[in-house]
């Protein structure tokens, strides 16, 4: 959307495809207030985020054609041509002259006995049933995993009535914002810093867990845990969403501060393709905040590409998305991002 | 990884840090309306906190990851932080209402159901567990965004455990 909104700014026509049915990605499921700065409207919860962005879609009516419901399935590297299907069967193709890939991310599951019970989510699935469609997952919830994603969405739960039996994170401190964590922990859950599941139990559905202390090179060491639940949800992290990426052929690298497998990018999050740009989660890990902000970088690199706007206007805008992705940078999470990001960026495509 | 190390790193306030200080108790004794408590020790990036407050009492931020400083001189107590912070690490106490051995806590609030005006509650520590009865004085909604801001009478000698409430089910 973020893209869009800056391509579209500068008098590109924008073609916005999104497979889901309501446009806003994980932002329309973040019920709790977003951290950043004003200009990232910090302060203001997810999904009303979204709304604004809708908002300001909305006023590109002429230039700007969305389609929800529709998938990309394949872009074709012979004569650049993406296939997209809305719905289960209407089918069309397209040619565009640039394109934005900002698929976002996958959850990453872990394995354990017992794992294929119902009652086993991921995070986002749990987050989707209660915030989208209001549907309570369970009574009783394990959460794996104490990133901002497994306390955040403990907490929503939470707020849903929902009971949390407790946070498990395998490593020493919680790696989420530790206000987040203070936030459900006064609230009486408890979190299991260096420990991990071991299996669910249950015969048809889920009815528990055990759970057990690991060391420092994840072996088992104390003693099992018996944990009731009737739902176990794992947020043991992300993973960036970029098949399309390779099958454009984008040179790709592994990283691991970026959670997977990413596309070489310049500064204008432009790929090794020179029509592709990519941005957010697709291109590694990160946060909302500097998702959209990727975005509007990707969104400007394509419009410079095709002409539209002044190169000052362009370089005017990149510098102050740039500092915007500084600042948001700056903390103990931002590290590892840069450290990430350095490994996978160049400074000028050679062509 | 001692046991103190073991709580900080799984979000609980052991003791003072940077971004997470008493506020000086002489001035605190006498504060009409209170002085916030801000608890935000970790570097992130975010400052509402400044942003909104109106009197300059959260001081701006060199770096938008820095922890929170505060002068306490200008905090009058407002609570707007409280309604804003995103964290939920903002919480007001003012140690000048109420009668003896009571004080007012103003404290972030998100869950169902809201407590009543005049309704005892259950008042939780860091850690979730039920510390004493409060008294609600006040259920507010300053941003109109469902935080609400809610005052709430407890012993004065809890202010430095107390971080929330929970609405106890009448049967
Ligand atoms: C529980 C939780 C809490 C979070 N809290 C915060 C927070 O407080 N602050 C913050 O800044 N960030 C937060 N985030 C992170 C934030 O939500 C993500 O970083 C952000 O949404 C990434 O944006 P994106 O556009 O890259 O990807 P997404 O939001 O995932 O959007 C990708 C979109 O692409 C669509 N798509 C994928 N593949 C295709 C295809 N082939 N064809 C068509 N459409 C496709 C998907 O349907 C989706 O709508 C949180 C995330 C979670 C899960």
């Amino acid at each position: 959307m973020s893209a869009t909104l800056e391509a579209a700014s500068l008098g590109c026509h924008v073609t916005l495809v999104d497979s889901d049915l309501a446009l806003g990605g994980q932002l329309i499921k973040q019920t709790h207030k977003f951290f950043g700065s004003k200009d990232e409207r910090a302060g203001t919860r997810g999904f009303k985020i979204s709304e604004i962005l809708l908002e300001e879609l909305n006023s590109y009516k002429g230039t700007v054609e969305v389609h929800t419901n529709c998938t990309a399935t394949g872009f074709y590297k012979e004569d650049g041509v993406v296939s997209c299907v809305i719905g289960e069967d209407e089918y069309f193709r397209i040619k565009p002259e640039k394109i934005v890939m900002a698929t976002g991310a996958q959850e990453r599951l872990l394995p354990f006995p017992n794992n294929h019970l119902p009652g086993v989510y991921g995070a986002g699935a749990v987050q989707t049933l209660m915030n989208v469609y209001g549907v309570v997952p369970g009574k009783k919830v394990l959460m794996v995993g104490a990133g901002n994603i497994g306390l955040i969405v403990s907490y929503q739960l939470m707020q849903a009535g929902v009971e949390i039996a407790g946070i498990v994170e395998a490593m020493d401190k919680v790696g989420g914002y530790w206000v987040h964590a203070a936030k459900t922990r006064r609230l009486g859950v408890p979190i299991y810093l260096r420990h991990t599941i071991r299996e669910a139990l249950g015969d048809k559905i889920v009815e528990g867990a055990v759970i057990q202390e690991i060391d420092d090179r994840f072996q088992p060491t104390g003693k099992e845990i018996k944990i009731d639940a009737d739902v176990i949800c794992m947020a043991v992290g992300l993973t960036p969403t970029c098949e399309l990426l390779w099958q454009a052929g984008c040179e790709m690298v592994f990283v691991p501060q970026l959670c997977g497998h990413v596309a070489q990018r310049d500064l204008f999050m432009r790929t090794s393709h020179k029509d592709i740009w990519v941005a957010g989660d697709a291109s590694g890990i990160e946060e909302a905040s500097a998702a959209m902000v990727e975005g509007r970088i990707a969104g400007v690199g394509v419009a410079k590409a095709l002409g539209h706007g002044e190169a000052s206007e362009h370089s005017g805008r990149l510098e102050e998305f740039k500092r915007r992705l500084a600042d948001l940078r700056g903390g103990e999470v931002g590290q590892k991002i840069c450290q990430g990001i350095s490994c996978c960026t160049v400074n000028e495509w050679g062509v | 990884m001692n046991e103190k190390e073991k709580l900080f790193n799984g979000g609980v306030l052991t003791e003072a840090r940077k971004g997470a200080i008493e506020p000086p108790r002489d001035l605190w004794e006498n504060k009409k309306n209170g002085l916030v408590i801000i608890e935000c020790p970790q570097r992130i990036p975010c400052n509402p906190c400044h942003t909104s407050c109106p009197t300059g009492a959260v001081k701006a931020f060199k770096d938008i990851n820095d922890q929170p400083e505060i002068d306490y001189e200008k905090c009058t107590g407002c609570a707007r932080c409280v309604a804003v912070c995103p964290g939920l690490a903002c919480f007001v106490v003012d140690l000048t209402w109420g009668g003896d051995g009571v004080a007012l806590m103003k404290l972030p609030y998100e869950m169902l159901p809201l407590p009543q005006e005049g309704e005892t509650v259950d008042c939780l520590n860091r850690i979730g567990n039920t510390v004493s009865k409060g008294k609600i004085v006040k259920v507010l909604e300053p941003m109109h965004d469902r935080t609400m801001v809610v005052h709430v009478e407890v012993p004065r000698d809890l202010v430095m455990d107390i971080r929330t409430i929970r609405v106890v089910k009448q049967a």
